[in-house]
């Protein structure tokens, strides 16, 4: 689940305006760009970064709603959250191997990550304090996702979009599974009401910061676009989520925390509020409640499980190396 | 018969929800993206077992009682699962080595209750016995990877070796109420599955270059409801929404 304007990008490209010239006729062409393609080396960063900055918020995004399989109120809420948790964890499992295919390594990508220096979704670094954060996660936050990653099922670049389209299947079934939590919580006690509330009250504006600064502020939009990387700029995105949500909500019978939102009759769309760009921009860069927990944890798991992947490795060369003997002495 | 069957089954049930929470708590944090989907898919089929037979159980029992009563609503003496499902995860040496001994042992155990007498547990059986064949495999593999890999990986598996040594024994002792019900043809008689499952721990031990653990005192208890001091935290993340929040639908 991700989905967040690309930050940090603005790629230099060297190439001859011939080369560029060629390879921009082949993505207004709709052709797919496949990993061995002739492609500019700014089109290459922007991918690497874009995908990686994907999977790494789907590897992220196991923690806050990890935080809850242990605590689940059924066993059948159980199964459903680690089901959809190992989705997660196979979404970025593709994702970066989408990546590989532009030539960087998971390793790299890992190291980065842990390093505090390749980004995420701000989103993950918000806290699930009760069962109905696992709710609204589903809801608004991969609701959010699928508003992204149905347009990058069409991206120029051929592995990412296929990718896209079996994680956007995904995605939409958990978006179901959350709402339908909500929905208990929403028709259950006044407790349960409460706490759907609340979740939703604090879930509300990080999902609306998912889609990124708005379309002014963001530095790589244009290029993105022209490539075909991304088809709708970030305020078009998180108009279509309010859209969305809004008539979800009001089924639910949840208010939601924005005094300002309202029916604009003559665009044919809802008006919202103001967000809170300094709270964006903190948590990006690396204020919000929990990124340093997140990447702590991240940065802990890598390290913790080193002997781990060094045995395999080691095991995996003692036994090439019997077999050799073996064979040499037949 | 009834009433111990309900017992046997609950424990049953018990050592599948137990073991699938601890493999659960590895999620996010495992050594490698392929363990973060191979655990949580190994506890997704134990959760799915014991919710089998947690319905079952309570269908027989005919108090009331459905799958989330039975494995929320209980004090933790009345739980009835093998000490060694409960044990904290400690490394993933020691994971692993756990999560083979059991599958192991339940891939025996489900294989000779697909000749139960009762149609139901037969049916359970027939399914649990192909999810029990893969964890064993998967977790095999990691035990001779672990096992002949580098020298800390020796230790660490060494020390898995020693840890878990005392709690497999409780995999072949039955109470008198799984006596009852082995007796009525219904659940495999465990003792009977234990050389099966020696040689075929020795077979991954020979190929992993471990040493077998010798003359080891089994602990016992767990199907008396004594259980370890760890259990009584487990039970605390286990049970808290239906603490804090009882009598609601979720």
């Amino acid at each position: 689940m991700y989905s967040q304007g690309l930050i940090g990008s603005g790629e230099q490209t060297t190439e001859t305006p011939e080369f560029l010239a060629a390879f921009q006729a082949r993505i207004d062409a709709d052709e797919k760009i496949e990993p061995n393609d002739p492609m500019p080396e700014a089109y290459r960063k922007t991918l690497i970064r874009q995908i990686g900055q994907h999977a790494h918020s789907e590897i992220v995004g196991m923690l806050p709603e990890g935080n809850w399989i242990t605590r689940a109120p059924t066993l059948r809420r159980k199964a459903a959250l680690l089901a959809k948790v190992q989705d997660e964890g196979g979404h970025g499992l593709y994702l970066y191997s989408a990546a590989e295919t532009l030539g960087v390594s998971r390793k790299q990508m890992t190291e980065e990550l842990i390093s505090g220096k390749a980004k995420y979704s701000s989103i993950f670094n918000y806290p699930t304090q009760t069962w109905a954060d696992i709710g609204a996660i589903g809801w608004l936050v991969d609701g959010a996702a699928i508003m992204n990653q149905v347009p990058l099922c069409r991206c120029s670049y051929g592995p990412y979009a296929r990718a896209m389209i079996r994680v956007c299947k995904e995605e939409s079934f958990h978006q179901r599974q959350g709402y339908e939590i909500m929905l208990k919580l929403a028709e259950g006690s006044a407790a349960q009401k409460e706490m759907a509330q609340d979740a939703l009250n604090r879930w509300w504006w990080p999902a609306l910061m998912m889609f990124g600064p708005p379309d002014g502020a963001s530095e790589h939009s244009d290029q993105s676009t022209r490539w075909k990387i991304k088809r709708f700029t970030n305020d078009e995105l998180r108009q279509k989520f309010v859209d969305a949500t809004v008539p979800q909500a009001q089924r639910l019978g949840l208010t939601l925390p924005d005094p300002a939102l309202a029916w604009n009759e003559a665009e044919g769309r809802y008006d919202y509020g103001e967000i809170d760009w300094d709270e964006f921009w903190a948590v990006v860069k690396g204020n919000g409640p929990l990124n340093k927990a997140r990447v702590a944890a991240r940065k802990k798991a890598w390290e913790d499980g080193a002997w781990v992947r060094e045995a395999a490795i080691a095991h995996a060369n003692k036994r090439a190396a019997r077999q050799s003997t073996a064979l040499a002495a037949e | 018969m009834p009433a111990s069957l309900v017992t046997a089954l609950i424990g049953l049930a018990d050592d599948h929800l137990i073991l699938g929470h601890r493999l659960s708590e590895w999620c996010g944090h495992a050594p490698m993206l392929e363990e973060d989907l191979a655990m949580p898919n190994i506890a997704l089929d134990l959760i799915g077992q014991a919710r089998a037979l947690y319905s079952y159980a309570g269908e027989l029992e005919g108090a009331g009682r459905d799958e989330d009563a039975l494995a929320f609503g209980r004090l933790e003496r009345a739980y009835r699962n093998l000490l060694i499902c409960e044990l904290p995860n400690g490394d993933f040496a020691h994971t692993m080595l756990r999560q083979f001994y059991f599958a192991s042992f339940m891939q025996l155990f489900w294989q000779a209750a697909e000749q139960s007498a009762d149609a139901t547990l037969a049916a359970i059986a027939a399914k649990a016995v192909k999810e029990a064949e893969y964890h064993r495999r998967h977790c095999a593999q990691w035990v001779i990877r672990l096992g002949d890999g580098t020298d800390e990986s020796v230790r660490r598996m060494a020390e898995a070796v020693a840890l878990l040594a005392p709690y497999t024994g409780e995999f072949f002792i039955a109470d008198q109420d799984t006596c009852d019900v082995i007796a009525g043809g219904i659940l495999p008689d465990t003792q009977t599955l234990q050389p099966a499952w020696q040689a075929d721990v020795e077979q991954v031990f020979a190929e992993a270059r471990l040493v077998p653990p010798k003359d080891v005192y089994a602990q016992k208890g767990g199907r008396r409801g004594v259980h370890t001091e760890a259990m009584g935290h487990l039970l605390a993340q286990l049970q808290f929404m239906q603490r804090s929040f009882p009598d609601m639908t979720w």
